[in-house]
Parts: structure tokens; C-alpha cells; sequence
């Protein structure tokens, strides 16, 4: 009876080794990645938007804490965000006054504030679960805006607060306002932020709020209180998004109540269900693509706002995993060398997709154009045409190309669909053999 | 004294058209679970149908076609993307809605404008019903309580006194029952969708002349009706009714309260440094957060809101 159990514990801890090392080299790599990033893109506009990404990575990730690992949707989690970027700030005006502390480590202040203001709105909220805990959110996200507009002398009315980063005392000769060096203070608390957060996870705490997301009813039956882990779970994530408004605050130099209203909570939503919150990675592929859509797509068209919340609803439609789930349902199938049968039926799938595309692209670019021809703009061109929204027909010719790419996609998807289901049998099934 | 009578009854005014719009969301949520994140969407679409119907028709056929336009649009969002999310979970049906409601809030300024259309109340109403103490008080304003009225004694009628009802009130707890007694409950439920979004479409029509019309009417309002819903207790018809008047009557009244907070608390015992910054806003100031603090202090005293009768 020992040898198999003696087996099995050997077979486990190998396991758990392995597990350590990927989990090394995995986070090897991202140091690597930080380190290296800032020499790819040395632009102004490279480090503005690898600045944008580590705050987007560490607010996402905190958000995920709550929505993918406890099950709990939180409509307000910007006033985590943006009153820990208050109280980062106002650390931060003392540190110009004089205040001897390094302005490398405020973000600190920015966590405690947001685990501060998590406390009351946790209590509150944690007692429920599902829709009502979301609601309940929304009220405390509405009233801590509400208040914050009440009280200019705080949180400084509709210009809000702002500071000067490079006004406190330097660390080895660095005083932090260039891009290029701020960037390196983000980046170190974006990696220590995440590596935390993932520690999370590994914990009893972190095991037990995925519990509590799977079968409440459940985890209390063995003994434990759910509200109290949610409770502490949000406690856990107020204080990591208190971090990246602290990040935002060393960033931005300077925070408004947009950084607390549904505009932000709603961002971080967006980004966190595009990447995926199912995984520990989904938050950051979704933080890191969206953050470079929006700065390049926000240039180009006014139709950016439209665009993604298109996306969103395509996700939740039809991918709810996220760009993380569609990866995880493909890596089998890979690595099994079954991805060239897949390709063929994906691929034909890529003209009727275009099509639609460039249909639903034509037609918003053309309602948001006439929009600007009302208000006495120009029409300006789209794929290096000339675009006239004030006439009829050019509407017709969008209309035409989504109507026929969406029926062709609906006739060509269950196709794609067979093809993927039978390959994914396929690699189980060889898998298990 | 006529003011403060002028007062409540606009208070009462708003309150009542809170209720058309949560009496349908309660319903919605309580016998699906699933909060119509979008329900402000419909209400700001009744607003704007409204106002296009009346520019070529006028008021009267507007009243009736704008809400059922709504409620026709709400069987669709049902029945092509609710079911079809259906399977993906509670989570993926709110955040169905949440991203409708964000497409619907991009849709609208771009056919009709980001500034407030011109929807004006119809001549036919627009007339002070009477005066009092040298105030005029407008026609328009009891035409919207009568309506409001009006749907709730038919809303009850309904819920209560028909067989149809009886499913309905049945589902809100014990959906699962109901459905192996072989009612067809998603039909009920997208019946029951559609006309929630016709009340807040209706809602939409009476209310969007009388405030203003604008394509930030709906998240203005919407976290207000969550903050209703959430107050009454999911589900809940009748909390649904006192949370509205609740609402609707203290914030209407904080606002024309000009007292500073410092004086206030002062008055019963309070000590709030009147110089200092919390103690310098006005009630009025604080108006906007007034349905929030209810909502916290109703959720910290009693978690199920006041008459709820499911948990989550």
C-alpha cells in the first residue's frame, strides 16, 4: 500500500517542481520583456504607451482578482483605482514640499488607499453575490463620484489634483520626470504587482475564492463563511488597484474624477473580458491589446468608442473566454499537429469575415463622418477614397458587403465549427491514449 | 408652504416615472436574474422615437407607436441575444447588456445629435392646471402622474388578477417549478422583457419632453433605477413602488434645500466643523448622492433591500 501512495507524492512534488520552474522562467521572461522593451519603442509615443500598459496590466490583473477568480463582477472598481491615484497624489505635493521620501515608492501609498476605501464598499457590497453585488457596486461607484465632485477642496472640483514627479528627492541620481525613467518605476511595480497577485492565487485565500465562485453553498457547507472570503478577496484587489492609480497619478501627474467614473470602470471590463478571465494571462493580453488599439485607433478614427464596444458584445456573443479561452481551446489541438486541417477551414472563413468587416467599418466610419459634415467638418477619405456621407448610394455599398459577408459567415461557421470540434476530439482522444 | 406642496408633488411626478421604469426591471431580474444593465437605454430610445414621431405625426400617436417600437426592439435584443448568451451564463447575460447599452449610447448621438433634440411638451397640455400662492403648476406634469397611475392599477390588475399573471408572479420565485408544470417559461420571460421595455420606452415618451432629451439621459438615470431595484428588494413590485416614491420624493426635496451640511447636523447634535470642507456643501450640492446613501444605508441595515424576497 505505501509504494503506490510514496509513488504518487514523488510523482507530485515533481510536478509542483516543474510547476516552480515554468513559473521561473515565465516570469524570467516578462523581466526580460520590461527590461528590454523600452530600447524597441524609444519613442515619445512608445514609452507613453508601454507606460499605459504597465498601469492597464496591474488594473486589469486586480479586477480579474474579483471577476475571473471570485466570480464577483464589479461595476466601480475605477474608485479603487482613481482614490488610491488621489491619495498617491497628494503624498506626492507633500514630497514636492519637502517630505523626504522617494517618489519611486508612492505607489504604496496609492494600494493602501484603495484597501482603505475597499473596506467600507466591501462590507457593504460582499454580502451578496451574482447581479445583486453588481448593482451594488454600481450605487457605490455612483456615490463615491457624487462625492468627489462635492468636495473640490479634496479632490480638487473639475481640474483636479496635480503634482510634479520630479520634485521630490532624487534616488541614485534619478529624478524620475523624463518618460524613460518613470517608465522603469512602473515597470518594477507592474512586475511586483503582478508576481504578487499571482501569489495570491496559490494561497488558501486564492483557492477558496474560487470556490466560492463555483458553489457557494458549498464552501459553507464545509465550514468557511463566503461573504468573509469575498470580503477579503476585495479587500485584496481595492489595495493592487490602488497601485495602479498610483502608477496613473506618477504617470499623469494629475487625477480627475474621470479617473473614478464608469468611463475607467467600464475600460477595465472591457479589457479584462477581451483577454480573457479565465486564466492569470487573459487580463494581460487583454490589458496590453486594447491599450494598443486605443492609442492607435483613437488617432485614427472618432469611431474608436463604437469599435470596441462592438467587440465586446462579438466576445461575449460568441467567445466568452476571451482571447485567452480561444487560445487555451486551440493549444491542444497544436501541439497534437493538428493545427494544418483546422488552417484550411479557418481560412476559408477569412474572406467572408473581411467582407463583413469591411462593411460594419464602412458603414460606422460613414455615420460618424456625416456626423462630422453636420457639425461643418470634412468627410475626409476611407481606404484611399473619397467619402461623401451626405449621399445616399454610399451607404448602399457597405450595407451590401456586411448583409452578404454576415449571411455567407452564418452559412461558412458551422463548417469552422465541425472542423474544430472533430480536431479537438481528435487531440483528446490521442491524448489519452 | 404652496412651495413645499409644489415640491412634493414633483417629487411625486419623478418618483412615479422611477416606478415605470424599475417595476419592469424588478420583474426582469427577479424572475430571470438577469439585470437588464440596458433597461436606461430603452427608456432614453422611448425619448427619441417620441420625439421623431411627433416632429411628422404629433404627440398622441407617438404616446401609443414609441413605446411599442421599444418593446417590439426589446423582443428582439430577447429572443436573438439573451437566449443565444443564455448558454454562456448569468455573467455573459449581464455583460450582454452592458455592452448593448454602451452600443445604444454611441448609436443615438450619431443619428440624432450629441446636443438635446427639441421635444416639447404637446399644446394641447401645455397649460398651468392651476395656481397657487402666485406659482403655476403645469397640466403636463398631472397628464404624467394620471398615466403613471394608470400603469400601475393595470400592472397590478394584471399581476393579480389574471391567469397569465399568476405564471409570472409564480416564475419570480420558483421558475424551475413552473416550468416542469409545463408553462413555457422563456416565452414568459420574453413577453415579460418586451413589456418592461415598453414601460421604460413609455417612460421615455412622458419624461423626455417633460426633463430634456439628450443622449446622456440614460446613464443619468439608469444608476438610479439599479439603486430603486436594488432598494425594494429584486423581484419585488411593491418595494419596487416605495423605493421609487423614496427616491424620487428626498431627492427632489434635498435639492431645493440650501442649507449648508455643518448648519444641519448642527441643528440635531451633530459636530461637523461648519468652515471645514464637508461642512460647507449645501443639501442641494449633495442632492445627486442622496439615492446612493440610501441604497448603502438600506443594504447595510437590511441586505435583502426592503421587501426582497430572493438573496442574489
Amino acid at each position: 500500500m505505501s509504494q503506490p501512495a510514496t509513488t504518487l507524492a514523488a510523482t507530485k512534488s515533481r510536478h509542483a517542481r516543474q510547476g516552480g520552474l515554468k513559473i521561473a522562467l515565465v516570469f524570467g521572461l516578462a523581466i526580460v520583456v520590461a527590461l528590454i522593451a523600452p530600447h524597441l519603442f524609444a519613442s515619445g509615443f512608445g514609452l507613453s504607451l508601454l507606460n499605459r500598459m504597465a498601469i492597464a496590466i496591474v488594473f486589469a490583473l486586480s479586477f480579474n482578482m474579483l471577476l475571473g477568480q471570485g466570480g464577483m463582477l464589479d461595476f466601480g472598481h475605477a474608485v479603487f483605482f482613481g482614490l488610491g491615484g488621489f491619495a498617491t497624489m497628494h503624498l506626492l505635493k507633500w514630497v514636492d514640499g519637502g517630505l523626504p521620501l522617494p517618489v519611486a515608492l508612492l505607489p504604496l501609498a496609492g494600494a493602501l488607499g484603495g484597501a482603505f476605501v475597499a473596506v467600507p464598499a466591501g462590507w457593504i457590497s460582499t454580502r451578496r453575490e451574482g447581479t445583486a453585488f453588481a448593482m451594488i457596486t454600481l450605487g457605490i461607484a455612483e456615490l463615491a463620484v457624487a462625492l468627489v465632485v462635492m468636495i473640490p477642496q479634496w479632490f480638487g472640483g473639475e481640474e483636479g489634483v496635480s503634482g510634479d514627479r520630479s520634485g521630490g528627492m532624487p534616488l541614485f541620481g534619478f529624478d524620475f520626470g523624463a518618460a524613460s525613467q518613470i517608465y522603469y518605476v512602473l515597470a518594477f511595480w507592474a512586475l511586483i504587482a503582478a508576481a504578487l497577485m499571482w501569489g495570491v492565487t496559490r494561497t488558501p485565500l486564492g483557492r477558496l475564492a474560487n470556490a466560492v465562485r463555483d458553489n457557494p453553498l458549498r464552501v459553507d457547507f464545509l465550514g468557511y463563511d463566503p461573504a468573509r472570503i469575498r470580503f477579503l478577496t476585495f479587500i485584496l484587489s481595492g489595495f493592487f488597484a490602488g497601485i495602479a492609480g498610483g502608477m496613473q497619478a506618477l504617470n499623469d501627474e494629475i487625477l480627475t474624477v474621470s479617473n473614478i467614473g464608469s468611463q475607467a470602470s467600464g475600460a477595465v471590463l472591457l479589457m479584462t473580458y477581451i483577454g480573457g478571465v479565465g486564466t492569470f494571462s487573459g487580463p494581460i493580453i487583454g490589458a496590453v491589446l486594447i491599450t494598443l488599439l486605443q492609442m492607435a485607433l483613437g488617432t485614427l478614427t472618432d469611431a474608436w468608442q463604437l469599435y470596441s464596444g462592438l467587440i465586446f458584445v462579438a466576445m461575449v456573443l460568441w467567445a466568452p473566454g476571451g482571447i485567452s479561452g480561444i487560445i487555451r481551446s486551440h493549444a491542444p489541438i497544436l501541439r497534437g499537429g493538428l493545427g494544418g486541417r483546422l488552417l484550411a477551414a479557418y481560412l476559408a472563413l477569412l474572406p467572408a469575415a473581411l467582407v463583413t468587416l469591411a462593411g460594419i467599418i464602412g458603414l460606422a466610419e460613414l455615420a460618424y463622418r456625416l456626423q462630422a459634415v453636420r457639425g461643418g467638418g470634412k468627410p475626409g477619405h476611407l481606404f484611399g477614397l473619397a467619402v461623401s456621407p451626405t449621399t445616399p448610394w454610399q451607404w448602399l455599398i457597405p450595407l451590401a458587403l456586411f448583409l452578404f459577408g454576415a449571411a455567407l459567415l452564418s452559412r461558412l461557421a458551422p463548417g469552422a465549427r465541425a472542423a474544430w470540434q472533430e480536431a479537438a476530439a481528435f487531440a483528446a482522444g490521442r491524448r489519452g491514449r | 408652504m404652496q412651495e413645499a406642496l409644489f415640491v412634493l408633488l414633483n417629487g411625486l411626478v419623478y418618483g412615479l416615472l422611477l416606478f415605470m421604469l424599475s417595476s419592469g426591471l424588478t420583474l426582469i431580474v427577479g424572475m430571470m436574474g438577469v439585470l437588464n444593465f440596458a433597461h436606461a437605454s430603452f427608456y432614453m430610445l422611448g425619448a427619441y422615437f417620441a420625439y421623431t414621431i411627433s416632429v411628422g405625426l404629433g404627440f398622441w400617436p407617438a404616446l401609443i407607436a414609441a413605446p411599442l417600437l421599444v418593446g417590439v426592439l426589446g423582443v428582439a435584443v430577447e429572443r436573438y441575444g439573451l437566449r443565444a448568451v443564455h448558454r454562456h451564463g448569468k455573467l455573459a447575460e449581464l455583460l450582454f447588456t452592458v455592452g448593448l447599452a454602451f452600443i445604444i449610447g454611441e448609436i443615438v448621438p450619431l443619428i440624432w445629435g450629441r446636443s438635446a433634440v427639441p421635444y416639447r411638451v404637446p399644446a394641447l397640455l401645455d397649460f398651468p392646471a392651476f395656481t397657487l400662492g402666485g406659482i403655476q403648476y403645469q397640466a403636463y406634469r398631472l397628464f404624467m402622474m394620471a398615466v403613471s397611475v394608470a400603469i400601475f392599477a393595470g400592472l397590478y390588475a394584471a399581476l393579480a388578477r389574471t391567469r397569465l399573471g399568476l405564471v409570472i408572479r409564480a416564475a419570480l420565485t420558483h421558475p424551475d417549478m413552473v416550468a416542469m408544470l409545463g408553462h413555457d417559461v422563456p416565452r414568459v420571460f420574453t413577453l415579460v422583457f418586451g413589456a418592461g421595455c415598453a414601460l421604460a420606452g413609455l417612460a421615455g415618451v412622458i419624461g423626455g419632453n417633460a426633463f430634456t432629451t439628450t443622449p446622456g439621459m440614460a446613464e443619468a438615470l439608469g444608476a438610479i433605477v439599479f439603486a430603486v431595484v436594488i432598494m425594494g428588494g429584486l423581484g419585488s413590485i411593491p418595494g419596487a413602488l416605495i423605493a421609487s416614491l423614496a427616491i424620487g420624493l428626498i431627492q427632489t426635496v434635498s435639492i431645493t434645500l440650501d442649507m449648508p451640511l455643518g448648519a444641519m447636523l448642527g441643528h440635531i447634535g451633530l459636530p461637523l466643523d461648519p468652515h471645514g470642507a464637508l461642512g460647507q456643501i449645501t443639501i442641494a450640492h449633495a442632492a445627486p448622492a442622496v439615492p446612493y446613501l440610501m441604497l448603502v444605508l438600506v443594504l447595510a441595515l437590511h441586505p435583502r433591500g426592503l421587501m426582497g424576497a430572493r438573496a442574489d
